[in-house]
């Protein structure tokens, strides 16, 4: 059989992955494990032997300077785009040859650095596409508004308010999403991805644009999510107040590589670290 | 003010068509003095309907979910001679059954079922492509239908269908007639069906626009990839908008068939979907109301301007080119939009005093 499109075939690899999980989470599976993730652009290898195990309740960091190739890390997990090489196992499965759909299907939702909500959208409807797979009905009952429609639209409806309320933004929920302010429309993408009911939530730059004091209430209100939805997070983010603040466990990335892993005092005293960030000290190079 | 608001806004746009459909059989009856139909008018009701029911179903692709396409009237073609089809086979076969009403029903099913499977089938190859990919692609689908009708030959024998491709060489009385067309069509089309057609379509319309499937559409056209990372099937629901305007096309064409007694695969060509397109346009994209206007006044505009004899068509440009201006226009729109929104602030006034 001729294939005119040959698959790269994917590595599988024996865990290597030792990570460091906190203590409550050791017991549990973790809910993403990757082993020796890769993937090649043309002739450049923007992220390799990327091995991170994220616990059950965890709330980890990934970060590193500018192109470091995090957003691509981000990407390969929610399949947007396919390895080159290693795997990602979400929940224990490997997602091999999956799709984004078929990947959030399986627990993984995440935010995006430049915003993309639904801008012409009102807020609450911003919520209820996130809320598509878990309060569904069929087209023709949408149609032939069957009961099951008028169900379904209300429990969507007290399901997206409750959301909404994670971030007090009920009041906003008849608003354009487009209009909103910037922070609110960061708030509103964590809302919506939650509303996919992910195990894992990936919130890209979450505090990027926003002032000290958004960023001390989205401090709080990651750790409440957590707690409340009992859910993974792993984030990128550039303010280290914020990652510092909650993150349990941290992974440092430079030139598509991760050049350290361990908890945030481990990060901040790690030589490595401070080098790929601020570059070798003048007597050293 | 976190109240659940029943999506209930269509009403109006339902309760307009319906004032518009009595007030046109009131005329049509002459119970309003100094106001009667001309003939010309009267001969357009029929087609208004049709066009209405093009640009609403154009908009869902269009509008909704934001796919040119150019290859609409392909679509209104494979309904309209699968609709005449039947019909007329049903008309030959079953002389003695008097079923007007049955045959017309079955024609627009028949129309719509045909033109959605037509959908299914030039979806699959064209939805893999987008913007103006997409649209070429549809204009050469559109083109590829007109001129495959024009290759088909049908005809009825006693109750039996002959068919055949290219040969023009059939036993029995001919239904349709490669490039000459359909002829000897039995008029099945009403006012009153057209009407409920618009009704029909209105409904299905904004009811799917109004549900899971129609945000899941909408989200596909506004953000594919945002879409994509909440779980939403975005092939499907693409396929979804685009073979329910296939079908509904398929409807207006059936009914616009049965208006004529004879009519050929050309009446279906490239201009009519661009005149669709315009109505869509002019209508706002992604407006139905718009649409229903757009498609009444430029299907009447023409023969309006029958009077100004060799420069109909001039006026006629020039009406869309102010009209798209316009519409365009920052000033006029705020103007509008300020006047709408005392509008609908002091009607939600009224709302709460209620």
């Amino acid at each position: 059989m001729t294939q005119k499109y040959q698959r790269i075939p994917t590595k599988m690899v024996p865990a290597p992955s030792h990570g460091i999980l906190p203590e409550r989470d050791v017991m549990e599976r973790p809910v993403l494990e990757t082993r020796n993730l890769g993937i090649d652009f043309g002739g450049l290898r923007a992220v390799e032997d990327f091995n991170l195990v994220i616990g059950k309740t965890e709330i980890a960091g990934l970060i590193g300077p500018n192109g470091a190739g995090k957003t691509t890390v981000f990407n390969l997990l929610t399949k947007v785009y396919q390895p080159t090489m290693g795997t990602v196992l979400i929940n224990g499965r490997d997602t091999h040859g999956m799709n984004t759909v078929q990947a959030n299907k399986l627990g993984i939702a995440r935010t995006f650095q430049n915003i993309r909500l639904f801008g012409n959208m009102t807020v609450e409807d911003n919520v209820r596409i996130g809320l598509h797979n878990q309060i569904s009905y069929s087209t023709a009952s949408g149609i032939l508004r069957l009961p099951a429609f008028w169900k379904g639209e209300r429990a969507q409806h007290e399901r997206a308010l409750d959301l909404l309320s994670i971030f007090d933004m009920q009041d906003l929920a008849g608003h354009q999403a487009g209009s909103l302010p910037y922070g609110a429309q960061r708030r509103l993408e964590i809302v919506r991805a939650l509303a996919t009911n992910p195990s894992l939530l990936l919130l890209d730059e979450p505090a990027a644009g926003m002032n000290p004091h958004e960023t001390e209430e989205l401090m709080a209100n990651i750790a409440k999510i957590r707690d409340k939805f009992k859910i993974a997070i792993l984030l990128i983010e550039h303010d280290m107040n914020l990652v510092m603040g909650i993150c349990e466990g941290i992974c440092v990335l430079n030139y598509g590589r991760i050049i350290a892993k361990g908890t945030p005092e481990d990060i901040q005293n790690n030589p490595v670290v401070i080098e790929a960030y601020l570059g070798k000290k003048k007597e050293e190079a | 003010m976190t109240k659940y608001k029943k999506p209930s806004r269509n009403f109006i746009t339902y309760a307009a068509v319906i004032l518009a459909f009595l007030i046109c059989q009131l005329a049509l009856s002459g119970m309003i003095d100094g106001f009667k139909m001309s003939r010309s008018l009267k001969g357009q009701l029929i087609p208004i309907c049709v066009y209405i029911v093009m640009a609403v179903s154009l908009n869902l692709t269009v509008g909704i979910s934001g796919e040119l396409s150019l290859g609409h009237a392909g679509f209104m073609s494979v309904g309209a001679f699968s609709g005449i089809l039947i019909s007329q086979y049903l008309l030959h076969a079953f002389p003695e059954a008097d079923l007007e009403l049955v045959r017309l029903i079955v024609a627009l099913g028949f129309g719509g079922l045909m033109a959605g499977v037509a959908g299914v089938l030039i979806g699959i190859p064209v939805l893999r492509l987008r913007g103006d990919y997409l649209a070429i692609v549809t204009l050469a689908f559109g083109e590829i239908i007109r001129n495959l009708i024009n290759c088909i030959y049908f005809s009825v024998e006693g109750r039996g269908l002959n068919f055949s491709f290219l040969d023009p060489n059939l036993p029995g009385t001919m239904l349709i007639n490669g490039p000459m067309g359909a002829t000897g069509i039995k008029k099945l089309a009403t006012f009153e069906a057209g009407f409920l057609l618009v009704m029909f379509t209105l409904i299905v319309v904004l009811n799917l626009i109004n549900s899971r499937s129609g945000r899941a559409i909408m989200a596909i056209r506004d953000n594919r990839i945002a879409a994509e990372s909440v779980g939403i099937n975005v092939t499907k629901y693409r396929m979804l908008a685009f073979v329910v305007s296939a079908a509904l096309a398929g409807m207006a064409g059936a009914l616009y068939g049965l208006n004529y007694s004879t009519i050929q695969a050309v009446k279906f060509k490239f201009d009519t979907s661009i005149l669709v397109l315009v109505f869509v346009v002019l209508g706002g994209i992604g407006n139905i109301r718009g649409s229903i206007i757009a498609a009444t006044v430029l299907t009447v505009l023409p023969e309006m301007l029958r009077q100004f004899g060799t420069y109909r068509m001039l006026i006629y440009a020039v009406v869309l080119i102010v009209v798209m201006l316009a519409s365009n226009n920052p000033t006029l729109s705020s103007m509008i939009n300020s006047f709408t929104g005392k509008f609908r602030k002091n009607s939600e006034k009224e709302g709460d005093k209620a």
